[in-house]
C-alpha cells in the first residue's frame, strides 16, 4: 500500500483550471520530490491532499483512506509543514507543540514532545518562545509539530524556502531520515539542489505532472527541456 | 474524551495568547469605561428614562448603559476573532487547525467557545469596576449573567467568524468596523431604550427592534436583574443557528470559501 495515492485529480477555480489529471503516488517510507516553478499547483495539490477543499475530479488516498469519505483516519495519519510559518510566536515551543498535539486528541503529549523535539535537534530550546528561534529552528519546531501525531506521511511545502545553506541542509537530512522511522514525505520544491539522484520525483508543470520517476543525475536540463515544450 | 481534548487545546491556546496581549484586554476595558465614565455621565442630565424592565424604579443612565456596554464587549470581541481569523488564513495557522483530523464544525465550534471565554473575562472585568462605579445589579445577577453572556458573545462570535469567511483580504477589515461594528452597536438599545427611538423615528424604532445585538443586550440586561427575556433568548438562539451555519457551509471543503480561492 502507498502513503499517498493520487489518481486523475483535477481542480478548477471557477473556470481557470489548477490541475488536470494528475496521478502519482508515494510509496511507504521514502522521500518524493514534488517539483514545479511558482504557480506549477503545488500549494493546490497540498490543499486538495489536506482536504482543505475537494476537488473537482479525482481520488485520493493517504495510507489507503479516502480523503473525502474517510477524512478523519486520512488526517490522524498525515503531517503537514505548510508553505507559511504556522507557529505562534506569542507561545513557547511547548505550548505550540501541545497545542497541536490538542488538535489530533492527544491528552498527555509530553513524552511525544521530548522525542520530537530530540529527533529535530531542539530539545534545549523547549521553553524559548518561537519567537525567539531562528528561520532554520523554526522550521525544524515545524516539522515536530508535524510529527507529533506520528503520522506515516509528511506533506512539507517549500519547506526551505528562505533558510540558509546550513539550515536547508538541517532540515532536509531530517526529513530524508524519517524513512528509516518508515514515515514517507513529499517534498515540494522549485529548489534542484534538494533533490538527490535517487529520489523519485514528480514533476509539475501549468498542473500536469510532466514526469514521475527518479531524479537521475541530470534533473536540471531535463527539468528545463520537460518545462520548455510543456 | 479525545474531544475534550482538542477543546480544551484550542481554548487554552485562545487563554494563553489573551495572556500574552494584555494591551487587548486594556483596549477591551478602556472602551466601555471610556462610554461609562465620559459619555454616560455628560447624557445622565439630558436623558431622562422611564421606569422599563427589567428595571423596577427609575435608573440612572450608568446603569442603562451598562448591559449594552457588556455587549460592546462581546461584540467587539467577536469582530476581533474575526480579525485574527483572517489573519491566521493568511498564514499557515488556520491551516493548521482545519487539517486536524475532527470534523470542521466542531473546530470552528470549539474556536468560538474560546473567544467567547476570552470576552467573558473582560465583560466581569468591567462590571467589577462598574460596581465602583455605584452600578450594582444584584448579587446573583452577576452569576444568572453567565450562561445570557455565553449565548449572545456566541451569537456575535459566529457572526465574527461568518465574517471571517467573506473577507479574502485583512485590509477589507476596516470595512466591517463601518458597515457592522458601528452600525450594530448604535442602532441597538445598548444606548437608549426603545421607546425613545420610536419618538426620534419608527424607521429607527424598527432597525433596533429587528438587530440581533439589541437582542443580545436586552438578553444580558434582564439575566443581570434574574430576568428572563424570551423573545431576546429565542432570536440569540435562532441567529447563531444562522450565523453558525451559515459559517460552517463557508468553511466546508465541497463549497464555500476555500474552494473558490
Amino acid at each position: 500500500m502507498s502513503a499517498l495515492r493520487v489518481e486523475h485529480v483535477s481542480h478548477r477555480f471557477g473556470r481557470v483550471p489548477a490541475l488536470e489529471d494528475v496521478s502519482f503516488d508515494v510509496p511507504k517510507g521514502s522521500f518524493t520530490a514534488l517539483l514545479g516553478v511558482n504557480g506549477a499547483g503545488k500549494t493546490t495539490l497540498f490543499s486538495l491532499i489536506t482536504r482543505l477543499y475537494d476537488s473537482t475530479s479525482g481520488r485520493i488516498e493517504v495510507a489507503g483512506f479516502d480523503i473525502r469519505r474517510q477524512p478523519r483516519d486520512a488526517l490522524a495519519r498525515l503531517g503537514v509543514v505548510f508553505q507559511s510559518r504556522a507557529l505562534d510566536l506569542d507561545l513557547t515551543l511547548r505550548q505550540n507543540l501541545r497545542y497541536h498535539a490538542a488538535l489530533h486528541g492527544i491528552a498527555r503529549p509530553d513524552a511525544r514532545i521530548d522525542r520530537v523535539l530530540a529527533m529535530v535537534g531542539l530539545s534545549d530550546r523547549l521553553g524559548a518562545k518561537a519567537r525567539t528561534l531562528s528561520g532554520g529552528q523554526q522550521r525544524r519546531a515545524e516539522i515536530a509539530r508535524a510529527l507529533i501525531h506520528e503520522p506515516s506521511l509528511l506533506l512539507l511545502d517549500e519547506a526551505a524556502a528562505g533558510l540558509d545553506a546550513r539550515s536547508r541542509q538541517d532540515v532536509l537530512a531530517i526529513v530524508r531520515g524519517l524513512g528509516a522511522q518508515g514515515v514517507s514525505a513529499l517534498w515540494a520544491t522549485h529548489v534542484f539542489d534538494e533533490i538527490a539522484p535517487d529520489d523519485p520525483v514528480v514533476i509539475l508543470h501549468k498542473g500536469r505532472v510532466l514526469a514521475h520517476r527518479p531524479a537521475g543525475n541530470d534533473l536540471t536540463a531535463e527539468f528545463l527541456e520537460m518545462t520548455c515544450a510543456g | 474524551m479525545r474531544w475534550l481534548t482538542v477543546f480544551l487545546g484550542i481554548a487554552s491556546r485562545e487563554l494563553l495568547r489573551f495572556t500574552h496581549q494584555r494591551e487587548r484586554f486594556f483596549a477591551a476595558l478602556v472602551r466601555p469605561l471610556v462610554w461609562l465614565f465620559i459619555f454616560a455621565a455628560g447624557f445622565r442630565a439630558v436623558l431622562g428614562l422611564s421606569i422599563t424592565p427589567p428595571y423596577q424604579t427609575y435608573v440612572l443612565y450608568e446603569v442603562y448603559i451598562v448591559p449594552g456596554l457588556c455587549g460592546m464587549i462581546q461584540l467587539f470581541n467577536g469582530m476581533q476573532s474575526s480579525l485574527s481569523m483572517v489573519y491566521d488564513r493568511e498564514t499557515g495557522a488556520m491551516r493548521t487547525l482545519l487539517v486536524s483530523p475532527f470534523p470542521r464544525w466542531f473546530l470552528l465550534g470549539s474556536k468560538l467557545v474560546a473567544g467567547v471565554l476570552v470576552s467573558v473575562i473582560q465583560v466581569y472585568a468591567f462590571l467589577a469596576v462598574a460596581w465602583f462605579w455605584d452600578v450594582r445589579p444584584p448579587a446573583m445577577g452577576y452569576l444568572s449573567v453567565l450562561p445570557a453572556l455565553m449565548l449572545s458573545g456566541i451569537m456575535l462570535g459566529s457572526l465574527g467568524l461568518l465574517i471571517s469567511s467573506t473577507i479574502r483580504q485583512l485590509e477589507n477589515f476596516a470595512g466591517v468596523m463601518n458597515f457592522v461594528i458601528f452600525p450594530m452597536f448604535f442602532a441597538s438599545t445598548a444606548l437608549y431604550p426603545l421607546w425613545r427611538m420610536r419618538d426620534a423615528s419608527p424607521l429607527l424604532h424598527d432597525i433596533c427592534a429587528f438587530n440581533p445585538f439589541s437582542h443580545a443586550v436586552e438578553l444580558i440586561r434582564f439575566a443581570l436583574y434574574l430576568k428572563l427575556e424570551p423573545v431576546a433568548l429565542a432570536v440569540v438562539l435562532g441567529c447563531t443557528a444562522i450565523f453558525f451555519g451559515a459559517t460552517v457551509f463557508m468553511y466546508n471543503p465541497e463549497k464555500g470559501l476555500w474552494r473558490r480561492r
